[in-house]
């Protein structure tokens, strides 16, 4: 459990950052809350010659509203995210989401942006971004890019990063009357998902007006469950509609098989926290 | 008296004797950050050894090049079987009987099994080295499965046994059979199934899991070549076996050997064996003549050093239509991994598994186990619990359950009708132990009461049929356990460890102004020692407990001992300590006379002092007494005031308890939700209620871990999963239930002071009863044994097969 040696960079700005990263190339890592990489290096299964601490990087902690959402800085803790008003008035699910991940002390250096940056599956907010159909600010040795989370995931810790980009912000849409939930069956404090639902919809006199849906750890990446939504809007949550949704959102699943358990049961576990968020969002939708 | 004299009752307050909620004198330095434990000790030039580790479960080995990792800067010394070779060290003796390699030698048996061991300046250089040793394998077929172990055609997995037909313990029926071990009149309980009119049969298998302490195992060893002294720092829970097993390996001289086992993180019967990390970091120190410090990380110790349970226990009770059991046998497969390193007493190979007819009045019964090697890590210890005790309960109290379902009885009542009654201790078990004292009807009906057992039944009733009407998703179990422990060992005349008997031992020393050491042959990896051993003898001879100093783990100061394991603490050094304490008394008792001019028997003792019979205001502290003790003793005695006594105790302790458990299962997610769980225990005298509560609650937790989730798992090709705490169940308050406590006292009638021993009842019944809650919620929709663990996959799993999921 000791790392191999590498080299500690802490730049204070961002075009240090990427400079450094485009210098070392593959060898570099960027590194935020560390929550990932470092075990990672530990066992030794990365061993990058230069680490890239974003900690001093002032812009990457922003969080603030703008006329198109929120916007949060890559390097906003989760912790950060638990005590801002905003956050909590304008996008509750980032809080209920955030509750949910790891321990308070791991919440306290891990990073919004890191966790939705790494591709790692097992992270709750990547789903969540995709319900809430977020935008990633990127930047890298050729400028300033924005990709929708939706668009992000393409496996296993393999993202539409390009190689030096890292990611600057997210920028969540801020809806209002939206009813939303995150529902999370894990085995114990601190541990990844079994299977985990995020559901934002609308309601008009009880009928669903928009319906957004992201599976967190059942499958290579976290989902977005496009036409189980779909197959919502017009509904009024009737139980034949959810059975269809979650029959639908079990489909694109793929979970592995480990110590959480087979993938049939955790395919069926997405569908029950899909059902379980569904019902919550409904009662708190306006 | 004068208005200063304090009153007895303030008294007996500044004594803080047996049956005071004293606080834990260990703690002030613990919850300060002030413990030192062997890895917060650095000696000058110490170097550190790391372990480069088998990727197989089972491969020939064609070479090992160490020669890329001898070149990176900080490396000192690569040791491999053929360096250990040089020294005889390449195996090494198990406590079991067994040999096993220290680092691989020609084939691995498991995977991360030690293959060589990387000395260097510092961590980081070790790890490097580490990463640079290659070993090239020749894979061979892999043995999980104990079931496919003894199949005619297994592949052979030690080969080192080619041609031994007899093991340790008798004959050996395959090359993949360890030992048979048979107790009980088979003919007899045959007949008793032959005429049986209600019988079960019912594979129980109580999963591989790891007793995992928070400190890993770990040690320093330092050998000075000038005086060819080795000192041996470690988390050790048994230094002077350590220390005699060091010199019979080493061929040292035990006298210049020093164990030294100072603060220890949990231990739990992972501390007990020698591992070889600890073979090597001696051997490197004497190679390189510099201190080396070797510490497993997590994933080597939940990987590599010993395991516990693997057991699959065949479990057939005979009974009488109207609930009278008549019989009971049971077969059990032993999965002892790739060595027997099971830490029993020498002469029991499956521990005291024939403690298994549990707290009922079997007539007859017969155990059979077969231990079997499997490309798994070796071990097999007691993960707080006395040797295979644990296993053995489950399989009685499960089956106990299981026999009522098929009565249609309620289990708590087939328990009271089968209980061994109160008269019949001491009591003759049919497997062969001599049962001390229990009153356990009164236990049962007591637990019974606190949890409104018949309240609790209907409750159930009610919320079965509306899960059958569908109005919910949840169902409710009752686990009733009622277990009997057999602790203490032990006396000599059942127990030894490589020979050494089984006794403990105690030496106090009264310093002349009244205060007092003691050395006992224990070490406390947790239990509190320090505070409760202080009380004992603070109620045996008047010293308050706060003047008191206990010490343990140093080899070279404390009397020798057998260690801290198999709840042996309170019932063996226990009494030696109060056996040590009354030697004090018996000389203070004769200074007393002499001083207050009248003879010993007019004497009587009260709290902390000796005054004459009728006439309490003539007296003499203890602290009186110490002092003419070193001052001026009476003609003709020696001065000082100390003793020693080492204790084998006449038979085993047996505390028992009644353990019940609320449960609410979700049938769509599998989840079990504990709603209350109440543990009564029966621990004989009890020197400290607030440990005592402690320890219950400790080993609930874990019992509540094992029952629920905690595995050593391993795939088809012997690769051991999640030994991490990512994925081994290490449950946190959140997880963990309320626990609720309550007590009755029955005193061991053999002991000194009556105390039988519980640290380890509540991981013995707490496991049944979880188990039998999670069996009992399902046992309405026809289901009859659903093995642990209970995690919630596998409840769903359950619920799945019986068509009950949505």
């Amino acid at each position: 459990m000791i790392p191999g040696a590498f080299e500690y960079l802490r730049p204070k700005t961002l075009s240090d950052a990427i400079a450094m990263l485009a210098t070392h190339g593959d060898e570099a890592r960027p590194l935020a809350g560390g929550h990932s990489l470092i075990p990672m290096m530990k066992q030794r299964l990365a061993s990058p010659s230069h680490l890239v601490d974003l900690a001093a990087i002032a812009d990457l902690a922003v969080l603030r509203e703008e006329p198109d959402g929120l916007v949060i800085g890559a390097m906003v803790t989760q912790r950060a995210l638990l005590g801002s008003a905003l956050v909590q008035v304008k996008a509750p699910l980032l809080i209920e989401a955030a509750q949910q991940i790891a321990d308070p002390q791991i919440r306290a250096l891990g990073t919004l942006g890191g966790n939705v940056a790494n591709g790692d599956p097992g992270n709750d907010m990547p789903a969540v971004m995709m319900c809430l159909d977020a935008t990633y600010m990127v930047q890298g040795p050729k400028g300033a890019r924005q990709i929708k989370a939706r668009e992000f995931y393409r496996g296993a810790y393999d993202t539409a990063l390009a190689a030096g980009e890292i990611v600057t912000a997210i920028q969540v849409p801020v809806v209002a009357g939206q009813g939303v939930a995150y529902e999370k069956l894990k085995r114990k404090v601190g541990d990844y998902a079994v299977a985990a639902a995020a559901v934002a919809l609308t309601l008009r006199s009880g009928e669903v007006t928009s319906c957004a849906i992201g599976l967190t750890n059942v499958a290579p990446t976290p989902l977005w469950a496009k036409d189980a939504a779909a197959l919502l809007v017009g509904t009024r949550l009737e139980a034949d509609a959810v059975k269809k949704a979650v029959a639908a959102a079990e489909a694109i699943t793929d979970p592995a098989a480990d110590g959480r358990g087979p993938a049939d049961y955790r395919r069926k576990m997405a569908g029950i926290m899909l059902a379980r968020a569904l019902a919550r969002a409904q009662q708190r939708a306006a | 008296m004068n208005d200063m004299t304090p009153t007895r009752e303030a008294r007996e307050a500044r004594l803080e004797g047996m049956g005071c909620k004293r606080k834990r004198v260990e703690d002030v330095r613990f919850t300060q950050g002030r413990g030192t434990y062997v890895d917060d000790i650095k000696l000058p030039a110490m170097l550190y050894g790391d372990m480069v580790r088998s990727s197989y479960a089972h491969a020939r080995i064609r070479k090992i090049d160490t020669s890329k990792a001898e070149k990176v800067p900080g490396v000192v010394a690569v040791i491999t079987a053929e360096t250990l070779k040089t020294v005889n060290l390449a195996w090494m003796p198990t406590l079991a009987g067994d040999v096993q390699m220290v680092l691989a030698d020609g084939k691995v048996l498991f995977q991360n099994q030690e293959i060589a061991f990387v000395v260097a300046t510092s961590l980081q250089a070790a790890a490097d080295g580490v990463e640079l040793v290659e070993a090239d394998y020749e894979e061979l077929p892999v043995i999980v499965d104990p079931f496919k172990a003894m199949a005619a055609d297994a592949p052979v997995l030690r080969e080192d046994l080619a041609g031994k037909t007899e093991g340790a313990h008798g004959k050996r029926d395959h090359h993949n059979h360890i030992f048979k071990w048979q107790v009980g009149d088979k003919s007899l309980t045959d007949e008793a199934f032959n005429r049986a009119e209600v019988k079960i049969d019912e594979l129980l298998s109580y999963h591989r899991t790891h007793p995992s302490p928070l400190e890993t195992c770990q040690c320093l060893a330092s050998f000075d070549k000038i005086k060819g002294e080795l000192t041996l720092w470690g988390t050790f829970q048994a230094p002077h076996v350590i220390r005699t097993v060091v010199s019979l390996i080493s061929k040292l001289p035990e006298h210049k050997i020093h164990v030294i086992a100072p603060d220890v993180g949990g231990g739990f019967g992972n501390k007990v064996g020698a591992y070889a990390g600890y073979v090597c970091a001696v051997v490197a120190s004497i190679v390189t003549g510099r201190p080396v410090k070797w510490v497993e990380d997590r994933m080597e110790n939940l990987s590599t050093t010993s395991f516990a349970r693997d057991y699959h226990m065949r479990t057939e009770i005979a009974a009488t239509r109207d609930g009278k059991v008549t019989g009971l046998r049971v077969h059990i497969l032993a999965d002892h991994g790739a060595f027997d390193a099971c830490a029993d007493p020498s002469k029991w190979p499956a521990g005291f598994s024939n403690i298994i007819t549990g707290s009922y009045d079997f007539p007859v019964a017969h155990l059979c186990v077969d231990g079997v090697y499997t490309n798994k890590a070796p071990g097999g210890v007691a993960y707080r619990c006395s040797f295979r005790v644990t296993e053995a309960a489950y399989a009685i109290e499960r089956g106990m359950d299981i026999l009522a379902q098929k009565l249609g009885m309620d289990p708590a009542e087939l328990r009271l009708k089968n209980f061994i009654r109160r008269e019949q201790f001491p009591y003759q078990s049919a497997l062969g132990w001599e049962y001390d004292s229990g009153d356990y009807a009164t236990a049962l009906n007591k637990a019974m009461a606190a949890v409104d057992y018949a309240g609790l039944r209907a409750e159930q009733k009610t919320r079965r049929e509306a899960f059958k009407r569908g109005e919910t998703r949840s169902i409710m179990g009752i686990g009733v356990c009622f277990f009997t422990e057999i602790v203490g060992a032990g006396p000599s005349k059942n127990c030894d460890i490589l020979g050494l008997a089984m006794f403990d031992s105690c030496e106090i020393r009264i310093h002349p102004t009244g205060s007092a050491i003691a050395r006992v042959g224990t070490k406390s990896t947790g239990q509190g020692h320090e505070t409760t051993w202080a009380q004992i003898i603070a109620s045996e001879i008047g010293i308050a407990a706060s003047d008191i100093m206990v010490e343990e783990g140093n080899t070279d100061t404390a009397p020798y001992g057998l260690g801290t394991y198999g709840s042996r603490s309170t019932p063996v050094a226990g009494a030696a300590i109060a056996m040590a304490a009354r030697k004090i008394r018996a000389k203070a008792q004769m200074i007393a006379a002499w001083l207050l001019e009248v003879h010993e028997d007019d004497l009587t003792f009260d709290i902390d002092r000796f005054q004459v019979k009728g006439v309490p205001e003539r007296f003499k502290t203890m602290t009186d007494i110490a002092w003419v003790a070193y001052h001026a003793p009476p003609p003709g005695m020696e001065p000082g005031l100390e003793a020693v006594s080492y204790y084998d105790p006449p038979n085993m302790t047996y505390p028992f308890g009644a353990y019940i458990c609320v449960m609410d299962i979700d049938v769509d997610t599998g989840v079990a939700k504990t709603r209350r769980f109440y543990a009564l225990d029966d621990c004989g005298t009890r020197i400290n209620p607030m440990i005592i509560e402690g320890q219950v609650h400790g080993g609930l937790t874990e019992a509540f871990a094992i029952s629920m989730g905690q595995e050593i798992r391993y795939d088809d090709m012997g690769n051991v999963m999640g030994a991490s705490f990512m994925d081994f169940f290490l449950p946190t308050a959140v997880e963990t239930p309320h626990w609720e406590t309550g007590h009755t006292v029955t005193p061991s009638p053999h002991h000194p002071i009556g105390a039988k021993g519980v640290g380890e009842s509540p991981n013995v019944g707490g496991v049944p009863a979880f188990s039998n809650a999670v069996n009992d919620a399902f046992s309405f929709l026809g289901s009859t044994h659903i093995q642990m663990p209970h995690d919630a996959w596998r409840l769903w799993k359950a619920a799945e097969k019986l068509g009950v999921t949505g």
